[in-house]
């Protein structure tokens, strides 16, 4: 039985046994055994705990536990997808087949939205519902946005970049992937229970009194938590202690440093989204009124964990791509990489701050008044750390030879977009100018351009860029540079009137505006569809040519890190023997120089 | 090879940049604004604009030069030049934006403190959000109203808060947003300088019904604000007509916030009005028809997703144990006076 299977099986029994237990407790204590909240809560965490035994930990930890020989998931071809495998590459394949088609299904939602938005008035949607796909959407592509580099790029190219031949823990490697999947269940199943219609910050009071599906949101939250922080722990373990000889840190590739900031956010901060994901579940189920004012609770104190932890985390959306773009920029134009120590100091400073800027989200909440100017200036300062990454790209184009290829386009897109969502992110850092501009559609640009522009061109750049190594084929460049002038004329059309749209009054989260925003909102809603289209020539370029695009060389691109420096695909083991890394990665026009030798 | 020099892509940044950042200044990028706290706002949000396109033309004019200029020659196999830093230009980088930044943060504290000053005859009006609808009190005229009415020129006072969840009080044209939460009351100060008519959008997602959370807003002159306070402070003496009753069935009305969708004049709204409802045929979402009685009125008070009117969104909250059967036969009571 493929592993799968079995994990849902267990997982199944899991559930059983933890919803009985909760009615057998409710029966001794004299309370309605068959309530839903309880049963399901505590069901769905055996569930949780059966579907992972099954999946993979009983073959591995658990029978070592037990003084038995583990079985390690050892499969060829097709299979080794649907286990618990533990080579990095394989699992850096499965995080990004998943997270595409999350992202496309969420895609897809926003399509659905903007035909509701089309025209004011009712169309296809009722508010109720608009409400909750508008939810789905922002959920997936939040999940999307924080997982999706890290858990491809990271899990695949960190190994490689350093040159190891695994990370550090491959089984908590693999763990951190197939926790996901009852995450994806649970916001499958949410619809079925009335799904949830609080967005994807879900507040309390409002996330406490709607329908039960919302709890599938907090489980899935808390499950996708989980993963992340089994995740950066390894890649911290894994850049710390697996490095190659020679790999000293000032010549680790920026990918690399940049995975290493996020995995400390990751770390550090996820545990407190989870608290305040287990709290609303609580509140729900065992009446303990954390956030219930009418019970003694403080709805504000939801507001200030949640953004602990998702603040740090719009950082962890951006920094990796900003890995992937200053990669590519200083392979791509033949030059060392500009102000390398400086960009990676102000990958430094953004970790470092994102963890003081949480309470910019609660400008417009009445919270205590001290703490705005505070949070004022740190919101503000962050944009100087920022600059530098800018500085190291400007610098590396100075006076290169540029190539635009794919990978390059996409790169330099996200740079102008990135350049747009950070400049107008300095109007919501300025607490009056927030005040107009908070919960309007000016945000839903603003972070469109960061995250979408920004952190989703990056991924988009990385497929590309990898394509050839991850794969052993090479994709359509012809196709590839229609995708992206598609992409990133119509993401423009798109979110840049969504500013002018916010600015003049229209909220955000709703499925009706005013008829005098008619114009503009058709507009959008045309250049969304065309945006939206784009994509099917992006998934028919990455389906066809995986299956027969030329054959791809080791080094298509001719760049200098030393995950080009073994065969496309890599073998089990990366390298033939422990490379020897002599000096930086990004040493172009340095007569002589050797990165590495293999 | 000939030596680059940064002139060109440093003019172009002068070219574009300066009127860029006039026209950022100068265009009328935001709604018309109809308070005094506003003029600071908007000031602020364009002095960020201009800098913001300044700095913009920098770096499209870096890149954009870079582009042309540096991209591979046909033919040409070879690196770019060994560059890989710049001390002067990286502390430079470094230090110019944080006085930017000092600055704009300077003048943004002053905004917030001036804007946030208490002023002189502050009028107190007392706002409250719940799904899905806005009342408002006037504690000086004992007025309780589901329409804003503020004299023009009159410094205001806005203590918000909320019964259920979270809502945010957001008239575009008074810029500054406040959240009104339950349990706590939050403090904002507008002085409405422009005669007009305006709407309240709660900014803040509350459920089915977020965008149709609205109110009317008047700014009004003076003479006809007191006017406006006699004209209500006569409309909310009891009717002697009514039996006890439906009496305090009017009054739970509207402190439930019932009337702020559902008219008693016949007039359309949110909600079905309930003049002549009942004893009426009413035609049903799912094409049947049901008889308005106090069967009918009690479910779908109670329950309201289950029964919903044809050409209506199910966006009421369920009054299931929030509402005694006192209070809600009172209700009922009240309608069936609305002949």
């Amino acid at each position: 039985m493929l592993p799968v299977f079995r994990g849902l099986l267990w997982g199944l029994i899991g559930f059983a046994i933890g919803a009985l237990l909760t009615a057998l407790v409710r029966i001794a204590l004299g309370m309605e055994p068959w309530v839903f909240g309880p049963l399901f809560f505590v069901g769905y965490l055996f569930g949780l705990a059966g579907w992972l035994l099954g999946v993979g930990v009983w073959d591995t930890w658990m029978r070592e536990f037990l003084g038995m020989e583990p079985r390690p998931y050892k499969e060829e071809g097709w299979r080794r997808y649907f286990g618990f495998n533990t080579d990095h590459k394989v699992i850096g394949i499965q995080y990004g087949v998943t997270f595409i088609g999350m992202f496309l299904l969420a895609g897809l939602l926003a399509m659905a939205m903007r035909i509701e938005l089309m025209r004011p008035g009712r169309d296809i949607f009722d508010f109720a519902t608009y409400n909750r796909v508008m939810s789905m959407h922002g959920f997936l592509m939040v999940l999307v946005a924080v997982t999706a580099v890290p858990g491809m790029f990271g899990n695949y190219f960190v190994p490689l970049m350093i040159g190891a031949d695994d990370m550090a823990f491959p089984r908590m490697n693999a763990l951190s992937y197939w926790i996901w999947p009852p995450a994806a269940i649970l916001l499958l199943l949410s619809p079925f229970f009335g799904g949830w219609d609080s967005g994807w910050t879900a507040y309390p009071p409002l996330a406490i009194t709607n329908e039960p599906g919302q709890m599938f949101y907090n489980l899935a939250f808390f499950t996708g938590g989980l993963s992340s922080v089994v995740g950066s722990v390894n890649f911290l373990t894994t850049i710390i202690t697996m490095r190659a000889p020679g790999m000293t840190w000032g010549r680790v590739p920026i990918f690399v440093w940049s995975i290493f900031m996020t995995s400390i956010m990751s770390l550090t901060a996820t545990q407190f989204v989870g608290v305040a994901m287990i709290m609303t579940v609580l509140d729900r189920v065992a009446q303990t009124a954390f956030f219930d004012p009418a019970r003694g609770g403080y709805p504000l104190i939801y507001q200030h964990v949640f953004w602990f932890y998702s603040h740090p985390a719009v950082y962890v959306m951006i920094m990796p791509s900003w890995g992937i773009m200053l990669e590519i920029l200083a392979h791509f134009a033949r030059k060392p990489l500009f102000a390398y120590r400086w960009a990676v100091a102000g990958m430094a400073g953004v970790t470092a701050l994102s963890f003081t800027v949480w309470a910019h989200h609660m400008f417009t909440s009445g919270m205590p008044e001290t703490l705005h100017v505070p949070f004022m200036a740190t919101t503000e300062a962050i944009s100087v750390p920022t600059g530098l990454i800018f500085l190291a790209a400007l610098g590396t184009l100075w006076r290169g030879k540029l190539r635009f290829k794919t990978p390059m386009l996409f790169a330099l897109g996200m740079l102008f977009n990135f350049l747009i969502g950070g400049l107008t992110g300095v109007f919501n850092s300025d607490l009056p100018a927030d005040m107009h501009l908070h919960d309007t559609f000016w945000v839903v640009s603003h972070f469109h351009y960061t995250i979408l522009g920004g952190g989703i061109f990056g991924l988009i750049a990385g497929i590309y860029y990898w394509f050839p190594k991850m794969t052993g084929r090479m994709y359509n460049e012809a196709l590839g540079r229609l995708h992206f002038w598609l992409m990133f004329i119509f993401f423009n059309l798109t979110f840049f009137p969504m500013a002018w749209l916010g600015l003049h009054g229209m909220n955000r989260r709703i499925g009706d505006y005013p008829p005098d925003l008619a114009g503009m909102n058709m507009f959008v809603s045309m250049a969304a569809f065309i945006l939206g289209a784009s994509f099917l020539i992006f998934v028919y370029n990455l389906v066809v040519s995986w299956i027969r695009g030329p054959v791809a060389e080791a080094n298509p691109w001719g760049a200098r890190t030393l995950e080009w420096a073994t065969p496309s695909p890599p073998p089990e083991h990366n390298f033939p023997r422990v490379p020897e890394v002599l000096s930086g990665p990004y040493d172009y026009g340095v007569p002589g120089a050797v990165h590495a030798k293999v | 090879m000939k030596r680059h020099s940064v002139l060109i892509p440093t003019v172009l940044t002068f070219l574009l940049g300066i009127p860029l950042a006039v026209l950022l200044w100068k265009a009328p990028l935001l709604p018309p604004n109809a308070v005094r706290e506003g003029d600071l706002v908007d000031f602020l949000f364009r002095l960020i604009a201009a800098i913001a396109g300044f700095v913009f033309a920098l770096i499209v004019s870096f890149v954009g030069y870079s582009l042309i200029a540096f991209r591979r020659r046909p033919g040409d196999t070879s690196d770019g030049p060994p560059m890989h830093g710049n001390v002067p230009l990286e502390v430079t980088w470094t230090v110019v934006p944080l006085l930017v930044i000092f600055g704009v943060g300077f003048l943004g504290t002053w905004v917030l403190f001036e804007i946030d000053r208490p002023k002189p005859n502050e009028m107190t009006v007392r706002v409250t959000g719940f799904q899905f609808a806005w009342l408002f009190e006037y504690p000086a005229y004992g007025i309780r109203t589901n329409e804003l009415v503020l004299p023009v020129e009159q410094p205001i006072k806005f203590e918000v808060t909320a019964t259920d969840v979270i809502h945010s009080f957001w008239v575009p044209e008074f810029r500054m947003k406040i959240d009104t939460i339950p349990g706590r009351i939050n403090v904002k100060r507008y002085t409405p300088t422009r005669i007009g008519e305006y709407t309240l959008r709660c900014a803040e997602l509350c459920g089915a019904g977020h965008y149709a959370m609205l109110a009317r807003v008047r700014v009004v002159s003076g003479s006809e604000f007191l006017q406006w306070v006699a004209q209500q402070s006569g409309a909310q003496a009891p009717e002697e007509t009514l039996s006890p009753l439906a009496a305090r069935g009017k009054e739970l009305s509207d402190q439930l916030g019932c009337l702020a969708c559902h008219t008693t004049d016949g007039s359309p709204s949110v909600g079905p009005t309930w003049k002549g409802l009942f004893g009426k045929e009413e035609p049903l979402a799912d094409g049947t028809t049901v008889l308005v009685d106090e069967a009918y009125l009690r479910t779908s008070i109670l329950r309201p997703g289950e029964q919903i009117v044809a050409g209506y969104q199910n966006i009421m909250p369920a009054y299931e144990g929030r509402l005694s059967d006192e209070d809600l036969e009172a209700i009922i009571e009240y309608i069936k006076t609305l002949k």
